[in-house]
């Protein structure tokens, strides 16, 4: 039998159904695991993605944009291809794409982490007989702390910089890591602000009923000595810009998995990183595929060969695949347009 | 540890020198113990403490530990681009047992020197298990001896110059030299009595910035002075109670692999002499890769000193007769050395030769003839400028001569290390040879951040084939690349090497074709 999925220039393409999956050409019908821009592109003829995920597509891609959502868990047959979106816990709407057919499973897991941010839903294993995986921090030295723990140092930080009278400036991408931030913000330390284009998606999610902590927009004024003491979420395009300069005194932190290297931390010039990722670490990506039970790995973005080869010696069939997924977190933030 | 551990995150939390100043002024002041501060020094300037465990052992201890294959280990240590950092992050995560201070953990490591291999395996995975995260990192950079935390030799001095109240050159100047924390103590190293210093040690060396259109244009000719800026080795020649030193400006003392200036005299004078180390050979330099076989021997053979003969060429005098003449205006200093080496004459030491010149154009005139002579460009010295400690703008600018070009094909793309983990930034290129591209330079810097950004794009997208960490693309992209002169080589398959290849531009207006072929760069050669 052919297989289920395969890849192509386009995307990850079902010849069955006749579907992509987040594909970075055009086509007529393009399943979208979740909203961020090297996942979710324009120019699709029609869209399939979660329910919780429409708004947040419609808001990036156009209202004009043909879409149907389905539920988490929730079936869709196309062609006898059974398809359905299970919670991959990377933002608010991302999903692993589950296709079946006649007895065959597939699993397209886009971009995914194990651990429940209280937003994005839990990841929930699927079983399958191959499954399709990210791998953009699939190395032996990412590890991360417990998510508790870095929320503590970033009110921390943010109370010392509050003491000194100074502002503090975080950099989050706009959907995702920005809104994870914000509903952990401990409020006793001071005011809570946010960047336009944060708030903008913000707007969005709170009318889908989610719970986003409140966070004002920055004002487009001059220098002004209300944001004294007061914690600032601007996507990282605005940070170490022109922008920042009406905040006075301030300190910049950036929220990234690549925080844990301090090379990057060096060459990205953070004054403060704080090692908080919305991938799973080298622990979770172990687990999770272990848990599909799936013999076939495909590995489509981040450390792809060494992953790969690390699966194969761990007894899967696991292949490396060129795809057009950055799964960068800096890639993503810098290429957001919101 | 623990307090050694919370300096250095501090230090690399911020990027502001002022504050990297004042946390290390405040450790000085706060810390009590004398040799814990010592090792502060010494590690943060660059003062390796000898290494005791083979990294290729600590590599195999770490991949074991954790359970995980050599060669992803490896992988991953090409990626985080930091030993000791690779290793701290891919050890199962630990807790704090153990309570050393500074000093006692670099006595430990110190104490392996003489022991077995299973006896210095148990030794590091005990600490291992033993450390946090944070303090496991100190530990590997101890055991590595590597310490290059973004902490300048130049901070370093100003938080003591604040922390005791002492001028900043005087701290220079105590700090110079071989020193060690295993052979001083606190208060012989900052002894600032005159006469009781150490009598091998160097002067800081007196560094120039490129000069600017603007500061050319505003020279006044009458004021200054104009040398040619040789390619050589900076050092400091020193002849203190009858005995020879010679430094080099990396600090290192390089006496013996020198020892023709072993027997220099001038008169009986003792003297500090800042010049530049040099091949030199029928009246002529030697271009800079003959010194290389200098450097790495361990016998400086008679053949060698045969073969690449060395001189000095004297560009100042910074101390006369045990008197610190730092502080005289140039010109003195200047008749002064005049003095002391025509009289005395020495076929080691060659007078660094003025050159005149009544306004901007003859400047640029002589610095034309730069490559003629061997030099690589002119330096130009204020006449009544005093020897200042490190780089200084104001009294004395180089002034180099612009480099050689050539467009060159991008053929090969390598994953950065450290600072550059996530991008493409190695890169190697090629030029034309018939109809087959001919790979002839490496070049690492030169590119914005950006266009680091775009090529690790157009890379990620158009590789035809891995080899490890490198891949080879599609061949597309031309660069414009900047070199400083040319020499055979058989080591290299292009048959020739560039020296100091960088990259200056991207030629986003050219097509491979109109790269340059091999041979333009092989007429280069002369």
């Amino acid at each position: 039998m052919a297989d289920l999925l395969v890849f192509t220039d386009k995307g990850i393409y079902c010849p069955q159904a006749d579907v992509y999956i987040d594909p970075w050409k055009p086509v007529n019908k393009a399943l979208i695991t979740h909203a961020h821009s090297d996942h979710a592109r324009s120019g699709h003829k029609q869209y399939l993605a979660t329910l919780d995920s429409v708004p947040v597509l419609k808001h990036r891609l156009g209202s004009f944009i043909k879409i149907q959502g389905l539920a988490y868990g929730e079936n869709i047959t196309i062609n006898q291809v059974q398809i359905s979106f299970h919670p991959a816990g990377h933002v608010i709407g991302s999903a692993q794409i589950r296709l079946a057919y006649k007895g065959e499973i597939w699993v397209a897991s886009g971009d995914y982490k194990v651990e429940n941010d209280g937003l994005s839903g839990q990841f929930q294993p699927v079983k399958c007989h191959s499954f399709i995986t990210e791998s953009t921090f699939g190395l032996p030295s990412f590890k991360w702390k417990p998510q508790e723990q870095v929320y503590q140092e970033i009110n921390d930080w943010w109370q010392i910089n509050k003491d000194l009278g100074r502002t503090s400036i975080i950099s989050a991408y706009s959907l995702g890591k920005a809104q994870r931030i914000l509903n952990n913000l401990n409020t006793d330390v001071g005011p809570i602000y946010a960047h336009a284009a944060i708030e903008n998606t913000n707007e969005v999610l709170r009318n889908q009923g989610f719970n986003i902590q409140a966070s004002p927009k920055i004002e487009n004024s001059g220098k002004s000595d209300k944001y004294k003491g007061a914690m600032i979420v601007a996507p990282p395009s605005a940070i170490g810009s022109a922008w920042t300069k009406k905040f006075g005194d301030y300190e910049e932190a950036i929220v990234s998995g690549w925080m844990n290297v301090r090379g990057i931390k060096r060459r990205r010039n953070a004054e403060r990183g704080f090692v908080l990722s919305d991938h799973a670490d080298w622990p979770g990506l172990n687990s999770a595929i272990k848990e599909t039970g799936a013999q076939q790995i495909f590995v489509t973005h981040g450390y792809t060969e060494i992953f790969a080869q690390w699966l194969c010696e761990q007894g899967y069939d696991a292949k490396a695949v060129k795809t057009a997924f950055t799964g960068d977190e800096e890639v993503d933030l810098n290429t957001e347009t919101v | 540890m623990k307090i050694f551990t919370n300096l250095i995150s501090e230090l690399s939390q911020t990027n502001s020198n002022l504050k990297k100043t004042n946390l290390l002024s405040n450790y000085f002041l706060q810390e009590t113990d004398e040799l814990n501060k010592l090792w502060v020094i010494a590690l943060l300037i660059g003062k390796k403490p000898p290494r005791t465990v083979n990294t290729t052992l600590l590599r195999q201890w770490c991949a074991e530990e954790a359970d995980i294959p050599l060669w992803l280990f490896e992988q991953n240590y090409h990626i985080v681009g930091d030993l000791a950092e690779t290793i701290a992050l891919i050890l199962p995560i630990s807790v704090s047992n153990y309570d050393l201070k500074l000093h006692e953990c670099i006595t430990l490591i110190q104490s392996l020197k003489n022991k077995t291999e299973p006896e210095k395996k148990e030794f590091v995975l005990d600490i291992w298990r033993n450390l946090d995260d944070d303090q496991i990192w100190i530990f590997n950079k101890l055991i590595t001896g590597g310490f290059r935390i973004g902490v300048s030799k130049n901070i370093v001095i100003q938080s003591l110059a604040q922390a005791m109240n002492v001028e900043k050159n005087a701290i220079a100047h105590h700090l110079m030299g071989d020193w060690s924390p295993n052979k001083t103590t606190w208060s012989i190293l900052f002894n600032f009595d005159h006469g009781s210093a150490d009598i091998s040690k160097p002067y800081p060396f007196y560094l120039a910035h490129a000069i600017s259109e603007n500061d050319l244009q505003s020279l006044v000719a009458d004021e200054w002075t104009a040398e040619w800026k040789w390619d050589g080795i900076r050092g400091q020649l020193i002849r203190r109670n009858g005995e020879i030193f010679l430094w080099s400006r990396g600090e290192e003392l390089i006496t013996d692999k020198f020892p023709e200036f072993e027997q220099v005299d001038l008169g009986e004078h003792d003297f500090v002499i800042d010049g530049e180390i040099i091949g030199w050979k029928d009246d002529k330099p030697l271009d800079f890769q003959s010194l290389q076989t200098r450097i790495g021997r361990k016998n400086i053979t008679k053949k060698i000193q045969h073969d690449t003969p060395v001189k000095i060429i004297a560009y100042d005098l910074l101390e006369l007769d045990n008197n610190d003449i730092r502080k005289l205006p140039f010109e003195e200093r200047r008749s002064l050395l005049e003095k002391i080496v025509t009289v005395n004459n020495h076929s080691m030491i060659i007078l660094s030769p003025q050159l005149d010149f009544k306004d901007s154009q003859t400047l640029f005139e002589w610095r034309a003839k730069s490559r003629e002579v061997g030099a690589e460009g002119l330096m130009l010295k204020k006449k009544n400028g005093a020897y200042h400690t490190g780089r200084k703008s104001g009294e004395m600018w180089k002034w180099k001569v612009n480099p050689y070009t050539i467009d060159a094909v991008l053929i090969y793309a390598q994953r950065g290390h450290g600072r550059r983990a996530s991008l493409f930034s190695d890169f190697t290129f090629a030029l034309w040879e018939g109809d087959k591209l001919m790979p002839f330079a490496k070049a690492y810097s030169g590119l914005t951040d950006e266009e680091m950004k775009e090529i690790t794009n157009f890379v990620k997208n158009n590789t035809i084939q891995t080899f490890g960490p490198v891949s080879s693309v599609k061949i597309e992209l031309v660069f414009e690349l900047a070199f400083e002169g040319v020499a055979l080589s058989s080591r290299h398959k292009a048959g020739v090497a560039v020296r100091f290849p960088r990259i200056l531009r991207w030629r986003k207006d050219k097509n491979v074709k109109e790269a340059n072929q091999l041979d333009d760069l092989k007429k280069l050669l002369k």
